[in-house]
């Protein structure tokens, strides 16, 4: 059989139905893990000391250990307490955890970055410390983090292969599974390599849009 | 000027205290509704943090403050509720960077008034309006002058209705040129029978505006009166002496204003 035929009958199919498992991790990793790095980056920020220690505690841990051991301990380990993921459950759960603790950090920094006199100004027009954090401080710092965030996610759209080591069959595990089958490497992971590519060329596309939305003068 | 006896606000033997430094040692003084008070006062004499005791933005260590009768100290209502009611202009702006002139006016009647949105940017245009600043209202903050921002916070102040409103050096760190605006519309205040407290250097404007002068220094107030009294006749040699070295310092651009 030769190369093209090969890989449009025989090779796309699988890896289209890999990419299509790994955009649906990234839909719920992403914004998840954005989530949990706001939460984290606030708790450590402006959490009583408990609650900041459990933060940076947070960040120590999952920013320290391989992202595969986390996913392993994750799937294979949390069984043995009784707590059980299906394999895209596990891979998800491992990809907000970690990418949250990244996200922390660059939203922390854009927090500590904002000027004090903004938080006095909002408290002294009578607002509660919580809705100047909502609406004064992380209007502006999400906006400073944004360029450091926007880097952790092309990561996570390119670490989300990891899945595979826990089982969910996604984008390299579908070519994985090929090219041992058929012992063509070569041509199997270009086509990976160029459908992640593909992958990470929109998301900055689409994170640059965002960008360029959310731009104020002289912000950011 | 209108001018009733009853008094707006009133402190009361303020302390604070730094580590070991004494910032503010029994400081007591009232406001009427419509007075208008500067405070003076070489730097470091604790005119700030005297101002940011009054709203609670930094909490005294002993002393009592109280607004319109009611104890804004050890009070067992929500602070939030007194400082929408003590308005506070700073001396670098404090404009909220991500929000243009309009929303910045209009942020504190929504989110802590709870007033409607139509409601609110009507009012917010009404207050800009007052500064002069009307056809401002499309920019962010980085896009205005120093002395814009400062009449935009001081629209933003006005727009919650305070019972009160406190100046810090509010031209301080404004170009030379850009301070007569802010002083104008301060002025305007003042005429309208606002109640404020005003921290300054600017003499001249203590002169024409000030119902009565407080000199500050080291903690304590030294002096206190009319500006005639006070420019003309003081009863301490300190005052004198540094009324005189500011009056050098800034020289007639003080006195003209």
């Amino acid at each position: 059989m030769n190369g093209i035929n090969f890989i449009k009958d025989i090779v796309l199919p699988p890896l289209l139905e890999g990419t299509w498992v790994t955009i649906k991790l990234l839909v719920f990793s992403i914004p998840l893990g954005l989530l949990l790095g706001i939460l984290i980056a606030g708790g450590r920020v402006y959490g009583n000391k408990i609650i900041s220690f459990l933060c940076a505690s947070f960040t120590v841990f999952f920013r320290g250990t391989p992202l595969l051991v986390q996913l392993f301990v994750i799937y294979y380990g949390l069984p043995s307490i009784g707590i059980y993921f299906s394999p895209f459950a596990a891979a998800v759960v491992g990809f907000v955890l970690c990418s949250g603790a990244y996200h922390s950090e660059y939203i922390r920094g854009a927090i500590q970055s904002i000027k004090s006199g903004q938080m006095m100004a909002a408290q002294a027009l009578g607002m509660s410390k919580f809705k100047a954090i909502i609406y004064i401080i992380f209007p502006q710092a999400l906006r400073r983090a944004l360029p450091g965030c926007s880097n952790e996610i092309v990561y996570l759209v390119k670490y989300s292969s990891l899945a595979f080591m826990v089982t969910c069959i996604e984008l390299t595990g579908a070519g994985k599974i090929i090219a041992t089958r058929y012992f063509r490497y070569t041509e199997v992971f270009l086509v990976i390599g160029i459908i992640y590519l593909l992958m990470v060329s929109v998301v900055t596309r689409l994170l640059s849009i965002v960008e360029k939305k959310l731009k104020i003068p002289g912000l950011g | 000027m209108q001018k009733d006896n009853t008094i707006v606000l009133r402190v009361e033997d303020i302390y604070k205290n730094y580590g070991n430094v004494e910032v503010l040692k029994g400081v007591s003084f009232e406001i009427k509704k419509g007075e208008t008070k500067v405070i003076i006062g070489p730097s470091g004499s604790g005119k700030s943090t005297l101002l940011r005791c009054i709203n609670q933005l930094t909490i005294p260590d002993k002393g009592r403050i109280w607004l319109e009768n009611q104890e804004v100290t050890h009070t067992k209502k929500n602070i939030n509720q007194f400082r929408q009611k003590i308005g506070m202009v700073f001396q670098d702006f404090n404009l909220f960077d991500h929000l243009n002139a309009l929303r910045n006016v209009e942020i504190g009647l929504i989110k802590v008034r709870g007033m409607g949105k139509d409601e609110a940017r009507q009012k917010a245009i009404e207050e800009l309006k007052q500064v002069g600043l009307e056809e401002q209202a499309n920019l962010y903050p980085a896009q205005l002058s120093g002395g814009q921002k400062q009449r935009v916070s001081i629209a933003r102040t006005l727009a919650m209705d305070p019972s009160v409103i406190l100046f810090d050096e509010p031209t301080s760190a404004l170009d030379p040129e850009l301070i007569g605006e802010v002083l104008e519309v301060i002025k305007k205040l003042a005429l309208n029978g606002m109640t404020m407290a005003v921290v300054t250097h600017e003499m001249g404007f203590a002169r024409s505006v000030a119902n009565e002068v407080i000199f500050m220094e080291d903690g304590k107030i030294i002096d206190q009166g009319s500006p005639r009294k006070l420019f003309t006749n003081p009863e301490h040699a300190r005052t004198r002496k540094f009324l005189s070295k500011i009056t050098e310092l800034y020289g007639r651009s003080a006195e003209k204003k």
